[in-house]
This record gives structure tokens, C-alpha cells and sequence, in this order.
């Protein structure tokens, strides 16, 4: 299983196996991570999964739809250029070692 | 001395995020969540659509996993109904006996889908959708199901629909009034979604209710409608709107009328009981007079709100923005504010290339914007209504005018 390290606003960082399948988001909730809250559940209509992705690593992530890019413009902390939501982060074997770092906040 | 205690009643999405979010907040006394059904506090919106159509598992719709509540200091009490409150809110009584005495209750209690009062309503086949145990015999019966008959086309029952058609089986859908989804959407969007639905291949019969549910005096066999035809079926599917579950807040006393009565802090007539969610009556600038409001966005705000008070963190009336969402199939429809009551509705975009919004105004006044397949609009739409809604129609109709400058512009 693909490793995904989520970093923390304080620099604490939490590394987590997560399935071959999986949202980057899903594997948040799943392990209790904190500072992930999709209330929607998945479905892009709150942009409260916001994460950070390390920079180095944004060309190994999927493309952007118009539905994640007009969600982006309501995150609760800055949009940044690697800014992205973590439940369109569906986790494949090209994502092991992947950091992402969560924002101050998502609500 | 032991610290305080809040008894959450409803282990929905807005009971649970009352609980999680008074842990947020700091709350560092007792938090019990109640919860009638088994297992752990699950997402309601993909019953109706990809855990329908057997696209997602059990796995993606737990809000949280078991050792969330055990980090957290929650404890969830599953499988359990409250059968009353008291009045001052200082105690609450399970089904399995035991008191919980506490310093605040959150009514978190929910809805209820509403019964068809037909002959037949009771035949095998015949079912509603509203909890995890109704999707799971619905995803096995929809697997061998040819006729379907689903009644009402509100948002579950074209959601539904849809992935019964998807599924192979031959649907017809009946809707009393002319206006599919008529409740909380637009004639234009209501047009549209109907045909959608019938280029998908379903039936839509409208102006029709149903006379009665035909079976072979144990399952059911088909569906008579009020003018009098008989449509075949081996599932039918009640989806005729829901009942707040109010009735623990009447026998405590508390004031119900469509709802739990509440003011602008979520509170009902006893400070020390608030209520919120499906169950919950409001008072809202985003309405004229009050509303009960059945969505995810609606629950999980108010139980903010309601937390940070409990908490002792902040004290401010509810005012957030409502909005809503339904899949069908291809088509996203996203709705921000509360567009019923509109009195000129003007279209942005064109349905013919299955993205548009239309924004409605009352007065001249933006109430709200239902968008298929054009989330910005949808976005803009709900920043313009929590700030500013200073939008005329004529710009709203206007592909060239840029939306997001207007919502930039200074006030």
C-alpha cells in the first residue's frame, strides 16, 4: 500500500498506508487524521478536505476538473498554486511517498 | 466535582457533528451521542446514489471510524432510542432503561419518510429509502428488479431513478403535482431534470397520484394510478417527502409546528434544549419567516453553531447560507439559497449543453441559484448571498458579464 505522510500546521507529521483506490481524503477520515473534515463526503461541494501538495510531487497527481477548480475558490484557508482537494486525490502506486500538508483550517 | 454533560439525541450527521465539533470547541465534559440504528453514525446522501448503485462500500460512508469516538471522549450509544426527554433538558430516558442526567440536550432527531396511506402499501416489494438498512435491501432487490415504479420525483426519487435505470430495469416515475423536485426548484430546472430523465429512457407520469399498490396478496405485482392505469411492478419505491421527528420535543412540552421550534441560536423554548438539522423550525433572512431545511450543509452548520454555544465559545444567531446538491447521472444540480417563492427566474447558459444555472430573484432581490453542471455559478452564487446579492437579473443573464469581478467589486 502506497504511503501518504500528512503534515500537520505545526510540523507534526502522520504517515499512513493507504489502499491502492482510495482518496488521499478518505485515508484521512478513515485513520482519524485530523484536520480533514469532508463533510460532504467526497461529492466537491464543500472544500473542507483542502490540502496542500508537496510541490516537487504535483505532476504525479491527477488532473483538476472544472467542479475541484471552482471548489478551490472557497477553502477556508489560502488557495495556493499546489492547493488541491484530497478527496479527487484517488491514490495510485505513483503516489507512495506522497506529503501532503493540511491547512490552518477547512471550516 | 464532575464536569458538565451534553446528551446528543441522534446520531445523524448533525448529531454527530455536534458531538465532534464540542470537542473542537473544547468542551472537555461528557458528550453522549444516542443513536437508534446500529453501528457507527454513517452519510445519508450516498444511499440514494453511489452506495445504491454498489460503486462505493460501507467503508466510504462512516463519518468516522470506532476509534475516533474512543479518542475523541464520545460515547456513542448505538442501537438505543430515547423514548422522552424532560422539560428543563437536565435528563433523558433510553428505550433500554437507563437515565442520562446532563446539562444540555441537542435534538438531532431527524425525519422520517412519509407513509403512502394506499391499499397495498404493505406488500413485499414496496419500500422506502431513508437509512442504511433500507438501501441494503433496496441495492439487493434493485439487482433482480425489472419493473420499477417509483412514487414521487423529488430529489431520492430521481436520484433513485436514475440508478434503477442504470441498473436495467425498466422505470416509471408518478408525481401528483406537474413539477418534479417542484419543492425546492424552479420550473425551468423541474423541466429540464424531467427530460433528462425521459431521454434516459423512464416514464414520468405527472398530475397522477396513486390509487392503490396491486399485489398477489403477498408481493407486489403493480401500481394503479389515480386516472386509472396500471403500471407493472416488482418494486415500487415510496418517496413522498418526510416527517420531522418531533414527537419527543411535544411530549417534553416544547413548542412544534412543522419541526422543532427554535430561535435564531438554535434554542427551543428551554434554554438548556436546542435543536437542529432535519428535525429543527427556524427563523432564516434566507427565507421569508422560518423553514425546516433537509440537507447535509444544514445539519452540520447548525450543530456547529449550537456546539460553540454549548461550549461556551460563541454566541451568534445561525445565519449561514443553505445549499443543496442531488447526482443524476450525468447531471449535477447545485442549489445555494432558497429559491421557492421566486417571482422572476432568468436562465444563464444554455440547457441544451447541459450546463446552466438559473438564478431567481423575488422583488428584484437574488434569492437563489439552482446550477446543472456549472459549479463556479454555484460558488459565486453562495459568496453572493452570505455578503451581497446586489445582482441584477439582467447581469445574471449575461454570459459576458463576469460574475466573479461583480463579487469582487467593492461595497
Amino acid at each position: 500500500m502506497p504511503s501518504i505522510t500528512y503534515v500537520h500546521p505545526d510540523g507534526s507529521r502522520e504517515a499512513l498506508d493507504v489502499p491502492l483506490g482510495t482518496s488521499v481524503m478518505r485515508g484521512a477520515i478513515l485513520n482519524g487524521v485530523d484536520g480533514i473534515v469532508a463533510e460532504c463526503g467526497g461529492e466537491m461541494m464543500c472544500a473542507t478536505c483542502h490540502v496542500y501538495v508537496d510541490e516537487p510531487q504535483l505532476d504525479r497527481m491527477p488532473t483538476q476538473s472544472d467542479d475541484e477548480k471552482a471548489m478551490l475558490e472557497f477553502t477556508a484557508s489560502e488557495r495556493k498554486p499546489n492547493s488541491r482537494l484530497s478527496c479527487q486525490l484517488v491514490v495510485t502506486p505513483e503516489m507512495d511517498g506522497l506529503v501532503v500538508y493540511l491547512p490552518e483550517s477547512q471550516v | 466535582m464532575p464536569g458538565p454533560v451534553v446528551a446528543i439525541v441522534g446520531a445523524g450527521q448533525a448529531g454527530f457533528q455536534a458531538a465532534s465539533s464540542l470537542r473542537q470547541e473544547g468542551f472537555d465534559g461528557r458528550v453522549v451521542l444516542i443513536g437508534d440504528e446500529p453501528g457507527l453514525p454513517y452519510q445519508r446522501p450516498p444511499l440514494s446514489k453511489s452506495y445504491l448503485a454498489g460503486e462505493s462500500g460501507l467503508d466510504e460512508l462512516w463519518l468516522r471510524p470506532q476509534a475516533f469516538y474512543e479518542k475523541q471522549g464520545i460515547e456513542l450509544v448505538a442501537g438505543d432510542a430515547v423514548v422522552s426527554v424532560d422539560r428543563p433538558g437536565h435528563s433523558v430516558r433510553l428505550a433500554s432503561g437507563g437515565t442520562i442526567e446532563c446539562d444540555h440536550i441537542v435534538l438531532a432527531t431527524g425525519a422520517r419518510c412519509r407513509a403512502l396511506p394506499v391499499p397495498g402499501a404493505e406488500l413485499d416489494g414496496v419500500f422506502a429509502l431513508r437509512t442504511l438498512a433500507d438501501a441494503d435491501i433496496l441495492r439487493e432487490r434493485l439487482a433482480r428488479a425489472r419493473d420499477v415504479v417509483v412514487v414521487g420525483a423529488g430529489f431520492i426519487g430521481l436520484e433513485f431513478a436514475a440508478v434503477a435505470l442504470a441498473a436495467g430495469a425498466a422505470v416509471h416515475v408518478v408525481e401528483v403535482t406537474r413539477h418534479p423536485m417542484g419543492r425546492v426548484v424552479s420550473a425551468q430546472t423541474s423541466r429540464f431534470f424531467t427530460k433528462a430523465h425521459r431521454g434516459w429512457g423512464a416514464a414520468i407520469s405527472l398530475g397522477t397520484g396513486v390509487a392503490r399498490i396491486l399485489g398477489d396478496g403477498r408481493r407486489v405485482t403493480g401500481v394503479e394510478t389515480g386516472d386509472g392505469r396500471v403500471l407493472p411492478a416488482d418494486l415500487v419505491l415510496i418517496c413522498i417527502g418526510v416527517i420531522p421527528n418531533a414527537e419527543l420535543a411535544h411530549d417534553a412540552g416544547l413548542t412544534v409546528e412543522n419541526g422543532i421550534v427554535v430561535d435564531e441560536l438554535l434554542q427551543t423554548g428551554a434554554p438548556a434544549i436546542s435543536a437542529i438539522g432535519d428535525c429543527a423550525n427556524f427563523p432564516t433572512r434566507f427565507a421569508s419567516g422560518r423553514v425546516r431545511l433537509e440537507s447535509v450543509q444544514n445539519g452540520v452548520d447548525q450543530a456547529r453553531e449550537v456546539a460553540a454555544r454549548v461550549a461556551g465559545k460563541r454566541v451568534a444567531p445561525y445565519d449561514k447560507v443553505p445549499w443543496f446538491w442531488s447526482d443524476q447521472r450525468d447531471l449535477k444540480l447545485q442549489i445555494a439559497g432558497i429559491t421557492a417563492g421566486h417571482d422572476a427566474a432568468v436562465l444563464r447558459g444554455d440547457p441544451e449543453s447541459r450546463g446552466f444555472s438559473v438564478f431567481c430573484f423575488k422583488d428584484g432581490r437574488l434569492l437563489g441559484v439552482e446550477s446543472v453542471n456549472r459549479p463556479a455559478d454555484h460558488i459565486i452564487a453562495r459568496r453572493l448571498l452570505e455578503r451581497d446579492p446586489r445582482l441584477s437579473p439582467a447581469q445574471a443573464a449575461d454570459e459576458s458579464y463576469d460574475l466573479k469581478a461583480h463579487m469582487a467589486r467593492p461595497r
